[in-house]
């Protein structure tokens, strides 16, 4: 009887001292996204939450730098670009899907039609619109896919033809809307194809789990082709939208990166070893509608943007580190040496606004700055009524409406001041000046401007050196931060947030990107 | 019996179908759609989107259309998870809240009953004056502000209890407290007024003459009596426990149907929003149902007709 007991209690000692060194060795990376993924399918999605997760289940033909996003081979083993900077041909390595099949050419080919074919809806279909003819499939003027500029070689090799040469066009292959899908799971499983269990993908990470509002849950692919890299073996997406909950989270060791620090966590975070500020690729400015007098009158719009203390505002109102800046594009893009813009000058703005027939602000009339309901504007917008008033004599009302009919608003021109922000899609200045041209659909400010036009469409299609491209966009961009004035940028975003001290392998970037394949846990 | 309840469930379709018109209407007459975004889309990006909702129809169409198909029990497509429809994340999400309501009303009932019974017992001593204003507190404590409280003291400083989330008993304590503390309150007033009230009543001399131990009068005699008004309230406590939801799901950042509510509502899904109200009104009209019926059950004076 005895015996039987002892070897019961073996067992179980047995077991026990089995099953726990092995749990304890397994790296497991808890990331607070804050947000649910609206969707797992590469062609539905234009979220950075989404990103996050999308960008480990699969990967594109270029993949981004983990350091400086800088494109590096991910599918596509090696390329080539013609002489015009119009034709790209790429090899791809031997890579698998997590089906086991390999991944072909004809699986980017089969992606892109996707996205471009207007019965699927995608969101982001403009991101191929570089493709030859990719714009007109979209909008159906062409059904003749085969006229669209990309094209299967044989299985190894992808053949893409631009509209025109396009200087960032391995930086959009990274971009989860160019990834390649499984035709067969989309076709076996339709919407149901992204679902635990079903889904196909190809990125160093696959799916185990996906319980809405709950968590999500990757694993690593050992039949990646850079298997040996990955260092974690489980990654685990929590969705906590609410910010001032995901940082309690983190603080109570229940996430291990959570990338926002609410405003009012900010002085209690900022003293701890965790908390990390970098550049984020954005700028916060305000909207003026060309459309509504007195604003019409570009003094006017010059003094309301000289008269604004970008350094104070950073320093005691948003305090964050925020980058005060009268420029559009962030510093920080490879290649672009950036313009001055208008300069912080009280007395010049006083003799602009008098020249416009405003005198010390005598007869100004009453002018509403329209925000979208968030303290952070709420602080911002308040400091500039205050500077305003204090330095021109002029007062301006502040209206706070919520998201949707702040946007409804701004769209149909139904404002006159407005707040706004602006995220770059790629690291190229083009993601920041080609918004403004005439009747853009993220113009929103009535403003147009013919040499404008005519430089941002030179610097997208018709010159192929990198340089003399640069410089065009700086003439662009002076025309409008410094000559026009349609828009007052006020400071470039930072992203603030909380990173455990067990990570490596995650280094500060502009577009807040971390591939999940180099990060590794201490113990 | 069963006749009332079949022109009960009779009465039902019309509140729908007016329900249903209501907040179809008043959700496009809000300004902004599902598909407007910081970055605004190419038009044609934003026609084909639209077609793909059938958005691009006329309103009055759309209208029967949908009605159609809830009328089918198909809640439709949701436009902001464009993987799952309306159905599948109610379908998810409906358990969890149901969970969590549960364990506030036992919260609820537990503490609240507890509390009524000894303050009643002790009226105007010091533990009933706590007590009472402890209620007082709990009915006017937002759970916005009583579940971050929580969360610092229980789960930041104690480290007793995960912050949030879903999965385990631990994860459920802090956000059932959080929402079964007004309840509670409310419970522990009523249970205390009916203890006060048949404490004094004749059967209760009769069972302390006949020389009983207190806790047997306390609770084989006098509480089914004090508990009467507690059971009324049940019905609509347990609507609102499992409507009501909507905050503390976000707060702890649980899966359940309020989470959907609120998201569809500030992104314009229109097809969640209205299949979360399609549900909660289901839901309402049911738990008045079964309360009536229960009613006629427990008190012989009313009678259903």
């Amino acid at each position: 009887m005895r015996g039987y007991r002892n070897l019961a209690a073996f067992v179980i000692l047995a077991v026990v001292c089995t099953v726990s060194p092995s749990a304890g060795q397994e790296q497991v990376f808890r990331i607070n996204n804050t947000a649910e993924p609206e969707s797992l399918d590469p062609a539905l999605v234009t979220g950075v939450p989404e990103h996050r997760i999308i960008s480990n289940l699969f990967e594109g033909l270029t993949t981004s730098d983990p350091k400086d996003l800088s494109p590096r081979p991910g599918m596509a083993a090696s390329w080539t670009v013609s002489r015009d900077g119009v034709v790209y041909t790429f090899k791809l390595r031997a890579a698998r899907w997590t089906d086991g099949k390999p991944v072909t050419a004809h699986d980017f080919v089969y992606a892109w039609e996707r996205v471009l074919n207007p019965k699927t809806g995608a969101k982001y279909a403009q991101q191929l619109f570089y493709l030859k003819n990719g714009e007109d499939y979209n909008k159906g003027r062409i059904t003749d896919f085969s006229q669209v500029g990309v094209k299967a070689l044989d299985d190894r090799s992808l053949q893409v033809t631009l509209r025109c040469p396009t200087a960032y066009f391995l930086d959009l292959t990274s971009f989860y809307t160019l990834y390649p899908v499984p035709r067969w799971a989309i076709e076996a499983h339709g919407k149901d194809w992204v679902k635990p269990g079903r889904i196909v993908s190809n990125g160093p990470f696959r799916l185990v789990s996906w319980v809405p509002q709950k968590d999500l849950i990757l694993e690593k692919n050992p039949l990646h082709w850079d298997a040996t890299t990955i260092k974690v073996q489980k990654v685990i997406f929590l969705p906590t939208d609410d910010l001032n909950t995901a940082y309690k989270q983190f603080l109570a060791g229940e996430s291990d990166w959570v990338p926002t620090v609410p405003p009012a966590q900010l002085d209690a975070a900022r003293n701890r070893p965790e908390f990390y500020v970098m550049p984020y690729l954005g700028t916060y400015y305000f909207r003026f509608n060309l459309t509504k007098p007195p604003i019409t009158d570009v003094r006017v719009r010059k003094a309301l943007s000289m008269s604004v203390d970008r350094e104070s505002l950073t320093k005691y109102v948003t305090k964050a580190g925020e980058i005060p800046s009268s420029t559009f594009v962030p510093a920080g893009m490879r290649g672009y040496e950036g313009v001055k813009g208008l300069p912080f000058d009280v007395a010049g703005a006083k003799k602009l606004l008098a020249e416009a027939g405003f005198p010390d602000g005598r007869g100004f009339p009453k002018v509403e700055v329209l925000y979208s309901t968030s303290e952070l504007h709420r602080v911002v917008t308040q400091a500039v009524q205050q500077m305003w008033k204090e330095q021109l004599g002029i007062q301006v009302d502040l209206t706070n409406v919520e998201w949707k009919v702040y946007l409804s608003r701004q769209g149909s021109l139904d404002y006159q001041i407005s707040r706004a922000g602006w995220i770059g899609d790629y690291v190229d200045p083009n993601t920041f000046l080609d918004m403004w041209i005439t009747g853009g659909g993220n113009n929103q400010t009535a403003w147009s401007n013919k040499r404008y036009d005519d430089l941002i469409a030179q610097a997208a299609c018709k010159i192929v050196n990198a340089k003399d491209r640069m410089r065009t966009l700086q003439e662009a961009e002076k025309i409008l931060v410094a000559d026009e004035v349609p828009i007052m940028p006020l400071y470039t975003y930072v992203n603030k947030g909380m990173l455990s001290r067990r990570v490596k392998g995650w280094w500060p970037n502009i577009l807040d990107q971390h591939p999940l394949k180099f990060i590794g846990l201490e113990r | 019996m069963l006749g009332y309840i079949f022109r009960r469930l009779a009465e039902f379709l019309p509140v729908l179908f007016v329900i249903v018109s209501l907040s179809f209407f008043l959700m496009r007459l809000a300004p902004g759609g599902p598909f407007d975004q910081e970055r605004a889309l190419p038009e044609q990006v934003r026609a084909n989107i639209e077609a793909r909702y059938h958005l691009n129809e006329p309103l009055w169409r759309q209208y029967l259309q949908y009605l159609g198909e809830v009328a089918r029990g198909d809640l439709g497509p949701s436009f902001r998870y464009p993987d799952r429809s309306v159905n599948e994340l109610l379908g998810l999400g409906f358990p969890v809240s149901l969970t969590l309501g549960l364990c506030a009303l036992a919260v609820a009932l537990s503490l609240g009953g507890m509390a009524g019974v000894l303050a009643g017992l002790r009226r105007n001593s010091p533990f009933d004056y706590f007590t009472m204003s402890f209620a007082l507190f709990g009915i006017s404590v937002p759970n916005f502000v009583l579940g971050p409280i929580l969360m610092l003291l229980f789960a930041l400083w104690l480290r007793w209890l995960p912050v949030a989330g879903w999965g385990t008993w631990r994860h459920l304590v802090l956000p059932s407290v959080t929402l079964g503390m007004f309840y509670a309150a409310y419970v522990a007033r009523l249970t205390r007024a009916g203890m006060l009230e048949v404490i004094h009543q004749d059967f209760i001399r009769t069972a302390r003459a006949k020389g009983l131990r207190e806790a047997a009068v306390v609770f084989r005699h006098a509480l089914p009596g004090a508990v009467l008004p507690v059971v009324t309230y049940l019905g609509p406590a347990s609507a609102a426990v499992l409507t009501g939801s909507v905050v503390v799901e976000t707060i702890f950042s649980i899966p359940g149907v309020g989470r959907y509510f609120v998201s569809g509502a500030l992104n314009r899904d229109y097809t969640m929003v209205l299949g979360t109200v399609v549900f909660y009104s289901v839901l309402l009209l049911a738990f008045n149902l079964v309360v009536d019926i229960l009613y006629a059950y427990l008190d012989p004076r009313v009678q259903v007709r």
